[in-house]
């Protein structure tokens, strides 16, 4: 379990996080929603210790990930997949030689490598694309590719940076469908996104970050009543009041 | 003080500070052998063999200019001769070496900061570093041990260069015979000469490469960041050649 314990984070003078507080439950797939710039991804870093917090801390499987040092942060790692929110696939490298990194890393040889990589591969769609390089895939195909890479190691948890951020319908649909067949091989999400057809398909949580901080979690039923209004806005899209368009004056 | 001024100060101390701690991690990472070691042999292609032509290119230009240069000041007051000592003196103890950095500063310092700025952007450098890796390991203790291995190697053909482009000068466009300025070659001669400028090339190596890769890493704010970046990572590198040549010659001379 990955348990976020009153993070609090800030840029400067800009304070991003303020005492931010969520569990994310084993084998379930939990979205964090919230506004653009409201730390979601900053969040995600902060779990594999990609980013330190000010105070506060993260815990997965108990362990506390402020207080490791490299060679322990290396072994979490291991098991915390991670698919950034524009793939951030090593450009200088096919498909494959991205999807082998980690492999190699962790020590198999190259027989369990070639399986591992066709294996993942055939899981989000792209068998066949072993030997192209990133520039030569579309957006979609990217992100697919960097979960290919996550899955290849097969993590105990998976973290989705904004996965279906700027993809066509369908590719997002895609996207989804793969996080929900992750979850079900028993792999823990933790996903982040303001996609809601998005976070309420894959979602079994969903928790709104608001100011720093958890406004409201729950299930998706729960979400979908709430009758916070800041959750209410955000779910339904509505633009502040002060932005809505004004009504048409009649010709003089 | 002024405000300004103080800024500018706070600025360069943190950078100092900067310096000094990815330096530090850089030197840790120097025991994941297992991490750097595969991409050794690829960097130091990259850096060294690929960086010969241009490096060819500056060091005859120096040999001719130095040939004609020196003839001018000696014509008249000390014998032609000592056309081949200045030549072979300079380019082996101090331009060969400092020139060489200079444009391998340029062209391997650039490419570098260039490529690391690029790949931290576009969080290729996080990518790495949730696979496991250390990215000190991965992406800058190669490049570092690469431009200090190749950096002699370049340098040692500059010499060799620079010294036969002042001969054919002298030859062709001064009075000079090949016997007078091989006389001249070995009048002062010592076997520290070549490896004094071996040794300052070696550190101007693993300065410009190290300055590269923590510009890089550095990088902020997309295709601005990394233009600055890949710029400070050029004036830096500069910057430590000209203070660590000093340094030699204050320690080796």
């Amino acid at each position: 379990m990955i348990v976020l314990d009153g993070l609090t984070k800030s840029f400067g003078d800009k304070r991003v996080l303020e005492g931010l507080s969520l569990e994310v439950p084993d084998g379930k797939n939990t979205v964090i929603i919230g506004y653009s710039g409201s730390g979601k991804s900053v969040t995600l870093k902060l779990v594999v210790g990609l980013l330190e917090p000010d105070a506060g801390r993260v815990l997965v499987d108990g362990d506390v990930v402020q207080e490791m040092d490299r060679e322990e942060l290396a072994v979490l790692r291991g098991r915390i997949g991670y698919v950034f929110q524009f793939a951030a696939l090593f450009d200088s490298m096919t498909v494959a030689g991205n999807i082998r990194l980690g492999l190699v890393r962790r020590g198999y040889d190259e027989d369990a490598i070639r399986e591992r990589t066709h294996e993942s591969l055939a899981v989000v769609g792209l068998s066949g694309t072993e030997d192209r390089f990133p520039a030569e895939l579309s957006g979609g195909m990217r992100k697919r590719v960097g979960i290919a890479r996550a899955v290849a190691l097969r993590p105990r948890y998976i973290l989705y940076d904004e996965p279906t951020t700027g993809l066509d319908p369908v590719t997002a649909a895609v996207m989804d469908q793969l996080m929900t067949r992750t979850r079900d091989l028993g792999v823990t999400g933790l996903v982040v996104t303001h996609d809601m057809r998005s976070a309420f398909t894959v979602g079994d949580r969903i928790a709104m970050l608001y100011q720093g901080a958890i406004r409201q979690a729950g299930t998706v039923e729960q979400i979908r009543a709430t009758e916070d209004p800041v959750v209410r806005q955000f779910i339904e899209g509505r633009p502040p009041a002060d932005l809505r368009p004004v009504a048409r004056r009649a010709p003089a | 003080m002024s405000p300004l001024v103080a800024s500018r100060i706070a600025a360069r101390d943190g950078l100092v500070t900067l310096i000094g701690h990815r330096s530090l991690e850089t030197a840790r990472a120097v025991a994941d052998v297992r991490t750097w070691a595969p991409l050794l042999l690829g960097h130091m292609r990259r850096l060294g063999v690929d960086s010969v032509p241009i490096t060819l290119f500056i060091a005859v230009f120096t040999g001719i200019v130095l040939s004609l240069l020196s003839s001018y000041i000696f014509t008249g007051a000390v014998p032609i001769y000592f056309v081949g000592a200045l030549v072979g003196k300079t380019v082996m103890m101090e331009l060969g070496p400092v020139l060489t950095g200079m444009g391998l500063a340029g062209r391997v310092g650039a490419s570098i900061a260039a490529e690391l700025g690029t790949m931290k952007v576009t969080e290729q450098v996080d990518a790495l570093e949730t696979l496991a890796y250390n990215r000190y390991a991965y992406l800058v203790v190669p490049r570092v041990l690469a431009a200090i291995l190749m950096f002699p190697v370049v340098t040692a053909f500059a010499m060799a260069v620079g010294v036969a482009a002042g001969w054919a000068t002298s030859v062709n466009v001064l009075d000079l015979s090949t016997p007078q300025f091989l006389k001249g070659l070995k009048l002062f001669y010592h076997f520290k000469d070549i490896w004094f400028g071996l040794v300052k090339s070696a550190s101007f190596g693993g300065a410009v490469a190290l300055m590269g890769c923590l510009q890089g890493l550095a990088a902020t704010s997309g295709a601005e960041g990394v233009g600055k970046s890949t710029t400070r990572a050029v004036v830096l590198g500069c910057e430590a050649i000209l203070v660590l040549d000093a340094f030699w010659a204050l320690v080796l001379l």
